[in-house]
């Protein structure tokens, strides 16, 4: 059986497997949650596909949508998946605690931004009249976009209990896979603003 | 050396041979700037051509699609360090599962659905 047989995708922690070991097992498992989550997203995205001309004489896309705002949002979102990036780059190559830790709060901060701007937009959206209750349109919106912020305000959560968890024990083994698996759930969050952005805001703003 | 390393089961030891700083930590470093820059250009160029409608809506919506995959291969390949030809089963199997319950459920909802709205007319 070849050492690689069971390995995961993703940045690796240690070189050598002898064995199935935990890192493999919590990591496919998380695979698997990743994977029904994708699903969860496809799904809703469907149905935001379906409704996206139901505007019912309400407002559309263009009169809605800000896209400075979207631009700030997106901007916070991908350079927060390059800094968590270099978080686990701090991980891997025992660059110390200090710069893992500063990677980590960088990326927390980053995350604010994002759902500060995308809150002042939903906001923005309710005043003009497009609330989840206008039409089908705006309903399939706020079913999809604010799932997507409930994501990242879940992942800003994960964060600060393994900042604290890494302030009282340390970076032993838990904290260790507990980094790896937010960073595969944060880069997974990514890859979905990228669908959001393109399909909802620059394909109703095309 | 081992400062983040409490458990006695983490080796200090990764693939290319790296303990420490050094050329692996230089190597994943160049990936990631390479991936963060390709991304923040991927992105760049479809919200500009949107923000000056460069082009007709038929043609913008096939270059925001091309830019979109183009991206996420970017992010799968430099930020999650995942590449094609990997070797676990399990792994493969759940993400063309995966794959095949999202075909169905996203594609027959928009095929479905889009039938039944050409009727309503």
């Amino acid at each position: 059986m070849s050492e690689n047989a069971y390995a995961n995708p993703g940045i690796r922690l240690r070189a050598t497997h002898h064995h199935v070991d935990r890192e493999d097992e919590v990591n496919l498992g998380f695979w698997v949650f990743l994977m029904s989550d994708a699903i969860l997203f496809g799904t809703v995205f469907a149905t935001y596909a379906i409704m996206v001309g139901a505007t019912a004489g309400g407002p559309g896309p263009k009169q809605l949508f800000d896209i400075k705002s979207v631009v700030i949002q997106t901007a916070a979102l991908l350079l927060s998946s390059f800094t968590y990036g270099m978080a686990s780059l701090s991980l891997k190559h025992r660059n110390g605690h200090g710069r893992l830790i500063a990677w980590l709060v960088v990326t927390l901060l980053l995350a604010l931004v994002f759902l500060g701007f995308e809150v002042h937009d939903f906001l923005a959206m309710f005043a003009a009249g497009g609330g989840p209750d206008r039409s089908g349109f705006t309903s399939a919106f706020f079913g999809l976009v604010p799932l997507h912020g409930l994501h990242v305000t879940t992942g800003c959560i994960w964060m600060v209990a393994l900042i604290v968890q890494m302030a009282r024990y340390g970076i032993d083994e838990d904290v260790m896979l507990g980094l790896q698996r937010l960073g595969l759930f944060w880069h997974f969050l990514d890859i979905v603003w990228i669908a959001i952005f393109s399909i909802v805001y620059l394909g109703g703003l095309a | 050396m081992n400062e983040l390393g409490g458990h006695p089961n983490w080796h200090p030891h990764f693939p290319g041979g790296i303990s420490g700083d050094g050329d692996g930590y230089r190597k994943d470093l160049h990936s990631h700037l390479w991936g963060l820059v390709l991304a923040l250009t991927l992105t760049a160029v479809p919200f500009a051509l949107v923000y000056w409608h460069a082009m007709t809506r038929s043609w913008l919506l096939l270059a925001i699609g091309i830019f979109a995959l183009v991206q996420a291969m970017v992010h799968f390949r430099f930020f999650l360090d995942i590449h094609p030809p990997h070797r676990n089963v399990d792994q493969l199997l759940l993400v063309l599962f995966s794959a095949q319950i999202l075909i169905m459920m996203a594609g027959g909802t928009v095929w479905i659905l889009a039938n039944l709205h050409s009727r309503m007319y």
